[in-house]
């Protein structure tokens, strides 16, 4: 597909939808349609015109923020890497692309793997020469086969064109870049989990310090970094860092990419200046809630994010303002909950991904996760009590920040804290009835609520009394 | 309290004939070394092909570290062989000079390596939030009452196995599932009867999208 008038309208989005705007899901660019496209200038800019340090400059005044979920800036993460540090003597380096995108409710980075592999390429080009990385990976999911099969033939095409490999360019600047398909495990998601991964080990978080930039993947200092937050490196390299702040005037700077998903019309994945609200986001990309259905709440950056509700859809989803209505922005990628779905039963699921990724090595995640499935399980089934609603909330103090080996069982807590916040009337219910009021509607089903209700406290003799 | 079991370490115990998949999913025919060899005595020259050992010996390569390529590893064997045997798991562990408890550490953590015999389809099926919230109940349900198995299961003809997945990615087209190397989309009770109807021993999906 170089359908010329596909190429011709995406590129009048280049400066708008930088991210996005050569992202062809059916047929992505080849090599040579990319530069034709204006890829590879950026990285062409940064070896021929600029020295690592200047690089790390300009990345630092675009207050490029990390995608991937935490919203680190990019430039602080990179200068802790020794041989950006004055007086230092250059050694060894990785650069490591997370794309491990496992969480649940989010597809973004997905979209720029398959849609425009060649960009992350010429990002990951961009960010070696500035860390001084001679080798590089990319850590992809492994269930994103097609998302493989795209990168491995792009990265063959820029081994072909001298984008890889050694004296790239004429410049004399050498790195190589290699696919590596993960077996499956949402922890490897964690920066030190997916080094250790990535050296044939067991997914277990590291202890920090060391954090990676000192002494990473086999030791060596190494930065791992987002997809989405790479792939905005030619674009800063090209158009400048003003250009990239200017994106998103009043909030953090760029692009961002968002998306939505669960019960809404028009599920999709959206490049939107970085700060849109809420509402735009859910109403004008996402088209709404389906027809009769009202909005409960949402995770606004994926499933480890705290709920929010309909009161706060006019906030802007960058990291400040969602931090301050109480949530994170995450990912950016909505997960919409109507009010015809149980809200007990949504945090149960969400509660049993985070029990099965647990990777086992501290306690309060490996044993807390799963406790807190089977008393919510419980509870959706009717036969929870006041007793098991405190004991979660005493979960969430267990394995909440600072009581666990890294943020996988935090990340747990926060949907189910903010849960029993929102939705308290909800879990209340539960027990009241006995049954999920959302299974069994109290007015289409009096007799099971009558059952529920009475059988503790009146008996077949006192009913037939009465 | 009972920690969640992996979907891939309760596979099933009546329904499936080892041979069966061992010969299916291409076993060890190109070697003398079979899976009654006792354990001690495997000589991973012997056991693995050379197609096998090249591709290992290409990751070893790359990470530049034998340990490294663990992973890699096992998925080149599972690629040819269907599963990650006993067998199979001695023989990787002496050819990365690692040992096999190491190993069976790793394999038995991620779930894409299964260590036990699966059908020559796998079929993963995204039971994450979105799905969740978009008729993943009633997905189950059908593939349960086709196919006749539950989670962990393989159908008698060796033909599919159903286990669960975390979130495939694919949450704006939801329910999802993964059959083999093929994501299917957008799913409704019809579509993934027809999905699996359509799908025959050896011959690959096509994917969807």
């Amino acid at each position: 597909m170089t359908d010329n008038s596909w190429l011709k309208s995406a590129l009048t989005h280049a400066l708008t939808k930088p991210l996005t705007h050569l992202v062809n899901l059916e047929k992505p660019l080849n090599f040579a349609d990319y530069c034709d496209a204006g890829g590879y200038v950026g990285a062409a800019k940064a070896l021929t015109t600029h020295s690592p340090q200047e690089v790390l400059t300009i990345v630092n005044d675009a207050k490029l923020k990390g995608r991937g979920g935490a919203g680190f800036p990019t430039a602080m993460k990179w200068s802790c890497v020794p041989s950006l540090q004055k007086n230092s003597v250059p050694g060894d380096s990785y650069l490591i692309c997370n794309g491990d995108e496992m969480e649940p409710g989010t597809f973004k980075d997905r979209h720029l793997l398959e849609g425009v592999p060649h960009q992350l390429i010429e990002a990951m080009i961009i960010a070696s020469y500035t860390i001084g990385a001679n080798k590089a990976f990319i850590f992809l999911r492994g269930e994103y086969h097609l998302a493989a099969k795209r990168l491995q033939q792009a990265i063959d095409e820029a081994y072909q064109n001298n984008w890889l490999g050694s004296n790239i360019q004429g410049t004399n600047f050498n790195v190589d870049l290699h696919l590596h398909a993960s077996a499956g495990r949402y922890i490897c998601g964690e920066e030190t989990a997916l080094i250790n991964a990535l050296e044939g080990k067991r997914a277990t978080p590291r202890a920090k310090p060391p954090f990676p930039q000192v002494s990473g993947l086999f030791g060596k200092p190494t930065v791992v970094n987002n997809v989405e937050t790479l792939s905005n490196l030619p674009h800063i390299l090209k158009h400048g860092s003003d250009w990239f702040k200017a994106l998103s005037p009043d909030s953090d700077a760029g692009t961002k990419l968002y998306a939505a998903c669960g019960q809404v019309k028009n599920p999709g994945v959206w490049e939107l200046p970085m700060g849109v609200s809420i509402r735009e986001l859910l109403y004008h990309h996402a088209g709404g809630m389906p027809d009769g259905v009202t909005l409960k709440g949402l995770l606004p950056g994926g499933a480890s994010t705290d709920f929010l509700t309909a009161e706060h859809l006019d906030t802007p989803m960058d990291f400040d303002s969602i931090a301050k209505a109480g949530s994170r922005l995450g990912t950016g990628g909505l997960i919409v909950l109507g009010d015809q779905h149980c809200p007990v039963a949504m945090v149960l699921n969400l509660l049993q991904f985070f029990a099965q990724e647990s990777c086992g090595w501290c306690t309060p995640c490996r044993d807390g996760t799963p406790w807190a499935v089977t008393l919510l399980t419980r509870i959706e089934q009717g036969q929870g009590s006041e007793d098991d609603l405190q004991q979660l909330q005493q979960l969430c103090d267990f394995m909440w920040l600072g009581k666990t080996h890294c943020a996988l069982a935090p990340g747990a807590v926060e949907p189910l804290k903010s849960a029993m916040r929102y939705f308290k009337a909800d879990f209340e219910q539960h027990l009241t009835l006995g049954c999920c009021p959302y299974k069994h509607p109290p007015n289409a089903d009096e007799s099971a609520i009558l059952t529920a209700e009475s059988v503790p406290t009146v008996t077949p003799e006192e009913l037939a009394n009465d | 309290m009972q920690p969640i079991d992996k979907q891939s370490d309760i596979i099933p115990s009546v329904t499936i004939v080892d041979a069966m998949i061992s010969d299916s999913a291409g076993g060890s025919a190109s070697n003398g070394t079979d899976e009654n060899t006792c354990l001690q005595n495997i000589d991973f020259r012997q056991y693995l092909t050379a197609a096998e050992i090249k591709a290992i010996e290409h990751d070893v390569t790359i990470m530049g570290s034998r340990e490294a390529a663990g992973i890699e590893a096992l998925k080149v064997v599972q690629q040819h062989r269907g599963w990650i045997s006993d067998h199979s798991l001695c023989a990787i562990a002496q050819c990365l000079e690692i040992s096999s408890a190491q190993l069976e550490g790793v394999a038995t953590f991620y779930n894409l390596i299964y260590r036990q015999p699966v059908g020559h389809y796998v079929i993963h099926l995204c039971d994450s939030i979105s799905c969740h919230l978009c008729g993943y109940d009633d997905i189950l349900h059908t593939i349960k009452q086709h196919l006749g198995i539950e989670y962990g299961q393989t159908t008698a003809d060796g033909e599919f196995t159903l286990l669960s997945n975390a979130c495939l990615g694919n949450c704006d087209k939801s329910p999802a599932m993964m059959i083999n190397d093929h994501h299917y989309h957008s799913l409704t009770s019809s579509s993934v009867v027809a999905i699996l109807n359509g799908l025959s021993q050896h011959v690959e999906p096509a994917d969807d999208r």
